[in-house]
């Protein structure tokens, strides 16, 4: 070696080969590395891609001008009629006949009751009850005849968006067609924005079918999951890093802690059943069992993602704040905390995102019936997010896949609101420090 | 400034009363007598019987593992978190027993202040740094009190010139001399009787290291100093009195001067000489 010029070994090929080589092969992982990351973009796109796609006609109905007839005596208004009467009586009129009446008066060539039954089949069955809710609301309207946008059936709806290729349909008869091309024809039929999925409960008729029942149940939800599951983690978390004496119970706890968190949902469905349902009667189907037994799932979640940001936190700021004499809770409170705090909401933000797209456990304790009014407290019955989803995916009518891929929609958009608002609040813990 | 002057007065009657009632603690304001440490099985500290005095610097020498961080540690029980750490014989302050029921720990540790090894501030701002104590400890209630004792300890961690104008920016932006001058008025705004320095100056640079050796001489004539240190120049600079360990005992302690010129022991001449450590 010693009578090699300098840097020799270093030159010769077989020390280039293998330079090369090392070279060659750092290459290859950073193209792999960037072609995983593409495919996992390229299929991100595709499904989103494909969700708005399927679900954008969720968002949009077709609805059908009519000229209902909207005289006092139609509706069974007589003039000696006290306010009180009054108001009875248009709270309990036929509005569906009315309806009825309007359509028919469209097309009186139409006879015979399975035709006459079938032309009727046009307008959805929800459209009596929609013109009652406009009249009650606004008495001013009875008077004459009035035109009237009342939602349309959803076969129509589904006619018209498919732009005529109902191929292979059976249930859209000839004469349907027809008539619906009529109606289009006299400029009856519009395709407006569909508040009443944004708005209202589930129902029977797809057309009427809203996601605001369920969103409002998911909502309640997960309020009761954060309430519970944020402080109970946070202090388990802080209990066990900064006060617990390492002895075998505190070792005990963590590994069931971990073994916790890789249980399968539905068992935690299970348990609530059992615990909730069973033991503590607690009204059925209601969002806050559905928030308890969503918070035992995500408990171990927070607890554990809680440690692991509180063990990050540098030794050193905690032995400056003892030996100035802060007590182990000043210590926790002022410093430990808010120092490991953007870490806890990551861990956070993690679980939570998990009890909303969660499915199992909520069958188990029944939020997954069929439920039409919209709830309005933490005990009514209701559905959530995914199970709606789950709901509508397994129902027949055609009309529902939109309604599905709508409803996917409707969650992602909860989902990203939820976690927008987690991160923004991260963002300023951060900046006070 | 009106603040701490009356701090200072309000300290010496204070330390005054208190000798009146020791009279047999003398100048020393800690006392170790037979002190043990153990962690777990290991013997860390055997047997160690040392005083720190006031107005006067103690320093604490001895090679890696020799056990003076470890004692130092005991004076103000931050041992005490440590799970597996167990504290043996009588350790007081101005004659009272440190693990008393009389003593609380938390007032333990606002009477004998500690510097670390490693600048660590706060990850706040400058003036909550150095605010911080007096806050937990209820020494001021009025902004221009916590104003005060910011300005007075800043300054007299002779921090002040170079930080009044980014009182605001954070601990942690500061230079790494700057920040160790900044725990240390962290440290003396709560106006502690007795300061632990563990060898403060190993994580800086020359000029910094001599800007606090510079800082601990003048703080001297406040408060009792023991510092810890690996550095034979430094203890030689700035202290009075040095005690030197080897492997877990007190070899022997007494003025700095004889210790450096003239010790009795082999192991400590052959120590300081440079012989090992």
């Amino acid at each position: 070696m010693t009578d090699e010029a300098p840097g020799a070994r270093w030159a010769a090929p077989e020390m280039q080969r293998r330079l090369a080589r090392r070279n060659a092969a750092e290459r290859r992982f950073q193209r792999l590395g960037q072609l995983a990351i593409a495919l996992a973009m390229a299929s991100l796109g595709v499904l989103l891609f494909a969700i708005v796609v399927r679900g954008i006609g969720a968002f949009q109905t077709t609805e059908l001008r009519l000229d209902v007839d909207l005289r006092p005596e139609t509706l069974g208004l007589t003039p000696d009629m006290s306010d009180e009467e009054r108001e009875g009586a248009l709270a309990q009129a036929d509005y569906r006949g009315v309806v009825r009446d309007a359509l028919r008066a469209l097309f009186p060539e139409v006879e015979g009751r399975s035709q006459l039954r079938e032309l009727t089949g046009l307008i959805s069955r929800g459209a009596g009850v929609e013109l009652r809710g406009r009249v009650v609301s606004d008495p001013s309207l009875v008077g004459g005849s009035v035109s009237v946008w009342l939602p349309a059936d959803d076969e129509v709806d589904l006619y018209r968006k498919a732009e005529g290729d109902v191929s292979g349909e059976g249930r859209f008869s000839a004469r349907r067609i027809a008539w619906t091309e009529a109606l289009s024809e006299q400029g009856r039929l519009r395709t407006a924005f569909n508040l009443r999925f944004l708005t209202s409960g589930d129902s029977r008729e797809p057309e009427l079918a809203g996601i605001w029942g369920a969103l409002v149940g998911s909502a309640l939800t997960m309020a009761i999951t954060l309430a519970l599951v944020f402080p109970l983690g946070v202090a388990a978390a802080v209990y066990l890093e900064e006060f617990a004496p390492r002895s075998r119970w505190t070792a005990l706890i963590e590994v069931n802690i971990n073994n916790l968190a890789a249980v399968p949902s539905i068992v935690f469905g299970l348990l609530g059943l059992a615990v909730f349902l069973g033991a503590a009667n607690l009204p059925r189907s209601a969002p806050i069992v559905g928030g308890l037994t969503l918070a035992l799932m995500t408990l171990p979640t927070i607890i554990i993602t809680g440690r692991v940001s509180i063990q990050a936190v540098p030794p050193s700021i905690r032995e400056a704040a003892r030996g100035l004499g802060a007590s182990s809770l000043q210590v926790v409170v002022h410093h430990v905390l808010p120092l490991a705090m953007p870490g806890i909401m990551t861990g956070t933000i993690i679980g939570m995102a998990r009890a909303l797209g969660e499915t199992a456990p909520l069958l188990m304790i029944g939020m997954v019936a069929f439920v039409v009014d919209v709830p309005t407290s933490f005990t009514d019955a209701s559905t959530a997010l995914p199970v709606q989803i789950y709901l509508w995916a397994d129902s027949p009518e055609r009309a529902f896949v939109e309604k599905t891929s709508g409803a996917i929609l409707v969650l992602l958009a909860f989902l990203i609101a939820m976690n927008g608002l987690a991160i923004a609040m991260r963002r300023r813990f951060e900046k006070r420090w | 400034m009106a603040t701490a002057q009356l701090a200072e007065v309000k300290r010496e009657e204070r330390s005054l009363a208190e000798e009146a009632q020791a009279p047999d603690t003398g100048r020393a304001r800690m006392r170790a007598k037979g002190v043990d440490v153990y962690y777990g099985d290991t013997h860390a500290v055997q047997n160690v019987s040392l005083d720190i005095y006031e107005d006067e610097v103690t320093a604490l020498i001895g090679p890696s593992g020799c056990g003076k961080s470890t004692l130092l540690r005991c004076f103000n029980r931050m041992n005490d978190t440590i799970p597996s750490c167990r504290v043996e014989g009588e350790i007081t302050l101005d004659g009272m027993d440190i693990h008393g029921d009389q003593m609380d720990v938390v007032q333990l540790r606002a009477r004998v202040g500690m510097v670390f090894q490693k600048p660590n501030p706060f990850p706040k701002s400058v003036y909550d740094n150095v605010a911080y104590g007096p806050r937990i400890h209820g020494l001021a209630s009025s902004r221009s009190e916590f104003d005060a004792i910011v300005e007075a300890s800043l300054a007299r961690a002779g921090l002040w010139e170079e930080v009044k104008d980014r009182l605001s920016e954070p601990g942690t932006s500061l230079s790494g001399g700057q920040q160790q001058r900044l725990c240390i008025a962290r440290a003396i705004a709560v106006d502690p009787e007795v300061i632990l320095m563990d060898e403060p100056c190993s994580a800086l640079d020359p000029i910094a290291t001599a800007r606090i050796e510079e800082l601990i001489y003048e703080l001297r004539g406040r408060y009792a100093i023991a510092i810890v240190t690996h550095n034979m120049q430094q203890a030689a600079r700035v202290s009075q009195r040095t005690a030197f360990f080897h492997l877990g005992t007190l070899v022997e302690s007494g003025p700095t001067d004889e210790i450096f010129t003239n010790p009795r022991e082999a192991r400590t001449s052959d120590y300081i000489t440079g012989r090992y450590g």
